[in-house]
């Protein structure tokens, strides 16, 4: 019994962190309806960002995280910008494939600027481990968990309380109704592709501090592709309960059945999920009406 | 002077005409009427005034300023409101947010501010509630379904929250697109009433395209026709009626 509380406390601080990095496929996917394959990337970008402010300019880390946060904004925005608006009125999956191209260009160019060598950030999180109760967690899964969480909770309040979260949610629902009311739709979606650039940012930070820093980090990214299937793609709060799920029963995996498995299971239970409930348990249902 | 004016505008997408050399003028506070058969053009031309459409010629001026170039939400800033033919609300948000947005040009905290919902922004927020609670929501008698989400409401009443964030957009040209189309007379009388009833109690120019000939009779001070993209005719209702023109374009040659 002790086991399975230990695990699943691991799992669950786990968790936190995928719903963090899947947070900004949804911001994306929510606002403007594109899945961008590019979002593991801005992540890993974000990380080498934060570690040339804090190591080779030598700032506090508090600044560099400003200054990451900064520059993903206008990353994200630039993005939207220079290449999304290009490709207005071409079909969904030119878009998709783009995006995906700015994938490879990102990772090769940060190959090039900063070396494929792996590079270690400082120890941001205390790594002394938490008691919960008699439950031990290592301080890094904690912490990472409480930063995710609140990320991932500002973020819905944002759009369920703000006025530029709802012109987000209403661009989304229709540009032309959102034209028609006097939103500047072209600035809601730059700003929905900066705030998920650097919610990306941030998880790129936290992931390179757990791990290591290679212009590959961005590939750990799909890995969160369950999440988002369980979660629902346009729902904020679906992935908080799809990166617990998965996190935990990744970690009960591990646990009960072996390492070999850990990797495997959460895609049995998305086969699952999507032969029940298409749209994900969360995600709101495509209902076209002709 | 007119509050709006359609000057001379053509639209043709590739080799169809849409609109040929179209001219017509809104007076200040009146109701002004466009008909027309199916596909006479009336669509396309509120598409245009409202800036969704470019016209190739021709020009849009709105309370005396040229407005052709401007995007439509510059337009829906500088106060016009519309409401489309098939219901366009925001399907997922309940009654208030959908009003709420109307009147997202007309506040005036940035949006970083309105993002972080300091202060000022909290303040100008709870007042606009209050505004639109005591004058849209009452006049249009919505109070009872203000949190429910839009998609869950009847036709009628759907369209009644489409004129509310018209106008929660404090506007001073409506452009309604066959705001009674699909009711039932019922329906079509209460909507009428309160089209009436916001002209008087707000001051609103009204611009109406509508087929249900009865309504747009009782309702227009003036009314335009097109035909084939084309102006065929203006005037008043009584005017209109009497023209050979109009009556051979809608009921055919005899």
């Amino acid at each position: 019994m002790n086991l399975f509380i230990e695990y699943s406390l691991v799992g669950l601080a786990a968790g936190g962190m995928y719903a963090l990095m899947a947070l900004g496929f949804v911001l994306v996917f929510k606002g403007t309806g594109v899945f961008n394959f590019a979002q593991g990337e801005l992540m890993m970008l974000g990380a080498y960002v934060f570690l040339t402010v804090n190591q080779l300019a030598g700032l506090h880390w508090s600044i560099a995280l400003a200054a990451t946060a900064v520059f993903a904004l206008a990353a994200g925005a630039f993005v939207e910008r220079a290449i999304l608006r290009a490709l207005a009125g071409q079909p969904l999956l030119s878009v998709v494939m783009a995006t995906v191209g700015l994938g490879l260009v990102l990772k090769g160019a940060v190959g090039l600027i900063w070396g494929q060598e792996q590079r270690t950030l400082p120890g941001l999180l205390p790594r002394a481990p938490v008691f919960i109760g008699e439950f031990l967690i290592p301080g890094n899964a904690f912490w990472s968990f409480v930063i995710s969480m609140a990320v991932v909770g500002a973020c819905l309040a944002w759009f369920r309380f703000t006025r530029s979260g709802v012109a987000m949610r209403a661009a989304a629902s229709s540009q032309v109704n959102a034209y028609a009311v006097g939103i500047n739709v072209p600035r809601i979606s730059a700003l929905t592709w900066g705030l998920a650039a650097a919610v990306g940012g941030f998880a790129g930070v936290l992931l390179a501090a757990i791990n290591n820093l290679t212009p590959h980090l961005g590939d750990l990214a799909l890995s969160v592709l369950a999440v988002l299937i369980v979660g629902g793609l346009d729902s904020l709060a679906g992935v908080i309960v799809g990166g617990l799920v998965i996190g935990w029963l990744q970690s009960m995996t591990g646990a009960y059945l072996g390492g070999q498995y850990r990797e495997v299971m959460p895609f049995v239970v998305v086969l699952a999920v999507l032969l029940v409930r298409p749209h994900g348990l969360f995600g709101r249902k495509e209902i076209e009406r002709i | 002077m007119a509050l709006l004016e359609v000057a001379n505008v053509s639209l043709a997408f590739g080799g169809v005409r849409a609109l040929s050399g179209v001219s017509l003028e809104v007076e200040e506070g009146t109701v002004t009427s466009v008909i027309g058969p199916n596909g006479a053009g009336k669509t396309s031309l509120y598409n245009v005034i409202s800036g969704f459409y470019r016209p190739q010629t021709g020009a849009v001026r709105f309370a005396g300023g040229d407005v052709t170039a401007l995007k439509a939400n510059r337009r829906a800033a500088l106060g016009m409101a519309r409401t489309f033919q098939n219901i366009a609300l925001f399907r997922g948000l309940t009654v208030l947010d959908n009003i709420k947005l109307g009147a997202h040009h007309t506040l005036r905290s940035g949006i970083l501010a309105a993002a972080w919902y300091l202060g000022g922004a909290a303040r100008e927020e709870a007042a606009l509630t209050g505004e639109i609670e005591a004058r849209i929501i009452d006049l249009l008698h919505l109070g009872e379904v203000r949190h429910a989400p839009v998609a869950a409401l009847p036709y009628g009443m759907q369209k009644r929250v489409e004129l509310a964030r018209a106008l929660a957009m404090r506007p001073r040209l409506l452009m309604l697109d066959e705001p009674v189309a699909g009711m039932n007379r019922e329906e079509k009388e209460d909507m009428a009433r309160y089209i009436l009833d916001v002209r008087e109690e707000w001051g609103v120019t009204v611009l109406l395209i509508e087929h249900d000939m009865g309504m747009v009779m009782d309702l227009s001070d003036r009314i335009h026709v097109l035909n084939f993209g084309e102006r065929l005719a203006s005037g008043t209702p009584a005017d209109v009626r009497a023209d050979p023109a109009v009556v051979e374009a809608y009921l055919g040659e005899s």
